[in-house]
């Protein structure tokens, strides 16, 4: 099993070990993912997802060849700014969705899922002929956190005396040095926070995660976190996520990510979700909330008020801030009106 | 203090009364962790040890409770369906889950505390 530069400190946290994407991963800590998810929500957690590749993209090319596999509008992304985009097939469904920083003049660096990296590296390989490009896996030479929380923006700027949060957009990328670590950050995440995600060496990934969690916590709560909060945090606020709400037979927008297709563009999937766009989205992503008590999992038939099955759970969990067990499901469109009454078998 | 005996799917039961109340152990809370929502038999339901007769939520997982007793159930702890979260603050106590009437035979055919404890060493190995 594949281990992330700090696998140790999760180790000697005795942090309850799951394996994802054939990494050795923590699921939560000792104070249990529901005070995970809720430090987040009031001050900040510092998350470990060095398992997510890295693809550096350089040279000439590079913004022809990214407009071209991805949804978004690449070309209009400013140098120093990062966005979300999606890799379409010519069928228009979704090989992954990524995030794309615009490091420097042709030098941009590529996020993608742990579980879609071979298959999304292979993709970007075979369309590269044409362009001017280098392009390199740095995933195994660098580790990604993700600090995120309300407190995570105003205790930086404490922490490195600048002025950040009137000055750092969203979506921003800035380098910082802590303790005479240098890392990039993007005013970024997944949680529905503010906060950042963190790019390091990984000779020098562990000792930044503990100075990270040393100088936060006289400032504010604190908490290493787990992917288990990880997937409740992204719920929430409706990201969604890939081999869930995503997959490679789902078109953007009945995901509801047409925005991130930039339609003017030319993008591999573009004809396919044009014309899905002419012909009217036959199913929809609907979030619910159940009424009764029960954990929607993942499969379990929806069904509508008469008892027909309209369509399966993609992601169904309980949601700490709401209160509320909620789920994520693909239905006929006639079912997708907020209001509607549906059911779920659990 | 009552003997508490343990199933090798981690539920527990002790004699209380006439009747057994039975639970899911230390060791098994801390491993699935939050646990958001307990589905509990039907009181009045005829149970078979070893069989299937609940599930158990946790954050990230659905678990079968299986039953560590043969009999019928004569009350369920109600108070897990507003607060599952017994389950992890006192597995042995108030986060019971249902009380079975039982003969002692089923629970003689459990592990004591210390062959549990022993049982637990194997299965972190």
């Amino acid at each position: 099993m594949l281990k992330t530069a700090i696998n140790s400190f999760h180790r000697d946290q005795d942090a309850r070990m799951v394996e994802y994407a054939g990494w050795d991963m923590p699921l939560f800590y000792a104070s249990g993912a529901t005070e995970e998810h809720r430090i987040v929500r009031r001050s900040a957690g510092l998350f470990d997802v060095s398992h997510m590749g890295r693809f550096r993209i350089k040279g000439s090319g590079s913004a022809d060849f990214l407009n071209h596999l991805i949804s978004s509008d690449v070309k209009s992304l400013p140098i120093g700014l990062s966005g979300y985009g999606l890799l379409l097939n010519p069928q228009g469904g979704i090989i992954d969705d990524v995030f794309l920083y615009h490091i420097a003049a042709e030098n941009y660096l590529l996020v993608v899922n742990a579980s879609n990296l071979e298959k999304d590296w292979q993709w970007l390989e075979k369309h590269k002929d044409g362009y001017d490009i280098i392009l390199t896996d740095e995933s195994p030479e660098s580790s990604l956190f993700a600090l995120q929380g309300p407190r995570v923006i105003p205790v930086l700027e404490t922490l490195t005396g600048l002025s950040l949060q009137n000055n750092w957009e969203r979506f921003g990328v800035r380098e910082f040095i802590l303790e005479n670590i240098p890392f990039l950050a993007g005013r970024t995440g997944y949680t529905g926070e503010d906060g950042v995600e963190i790019f390091v060496a990984n000779e020098q990934a562990l000792a930044l995660w503990k100075i990270i969690l040393k100088n936060f916590s006289p400032h504010c709560e604190i908490s290493p976190c787990g992917l288990a909060c990880r997937d409740s945090l992204r719920f929430e606020p409706g990201f969604p996520l890939y081999g869930h709400e995503l997959n490679e037979t789902i078109l953007p927008p009945q995901a509801l990510l047409k925005w991130a297709c930039h339609m003017e563009g030319d993008f591999i999937g573009k004809e396919a979700v044009t014309a899905l766009l002419e012909k009217g989205v036959e199913k929809k992503l609907i979030t619910l909330s159940l009424v009764d008590k029960g954990v929607p999992r993942e499969g379990y038939d929806v069904l509508s008020s008469e008892g027909e099955v309209i369509g399966q759970v993609v992601s169904g969990l309980y949601a700490p801030t709401v209160d509320k067990y909620c789920a994520n499901a693909f239905v006929p469109l006639a079912y997708s009106k907020a209001g509607t009454e549906i059911q779920v078998s659990l | 203090m009552m003997e508490i005996r343990y199933a090798k799917t981690h539920e527990w039961a002790g004699k209380e009364g006439d009747l057994y109340v039975c639970g899911l152990s230390e060791y098994a809370q801390d491993k699935i962790g939050d646990v958001v929502f307990v589905e509990l038999p039907e009181t009045g339901a005829e149970v078979e040890q070893n069989a299937p007769f609940g599930v158990i939520e946790s954050v990230k997982a659905a678990n079968d409770l299986y039953s560590p007793l043969n009999g019928e159930v004569a009350e369920v702890n109600t108070a897990l369906e507003d607060e599952p979260e017994l389950v992890n603050s006192s597995p042995l106590e108030d986060g019971w889950i249902c009380k079975i009437r039982s003969d002692d035979e089923s629970f003689a055919a459990l592990m004591s505390e210390d062959e549990y404890q022993v049982y637990l060493k194997g299965q972190d190995e």
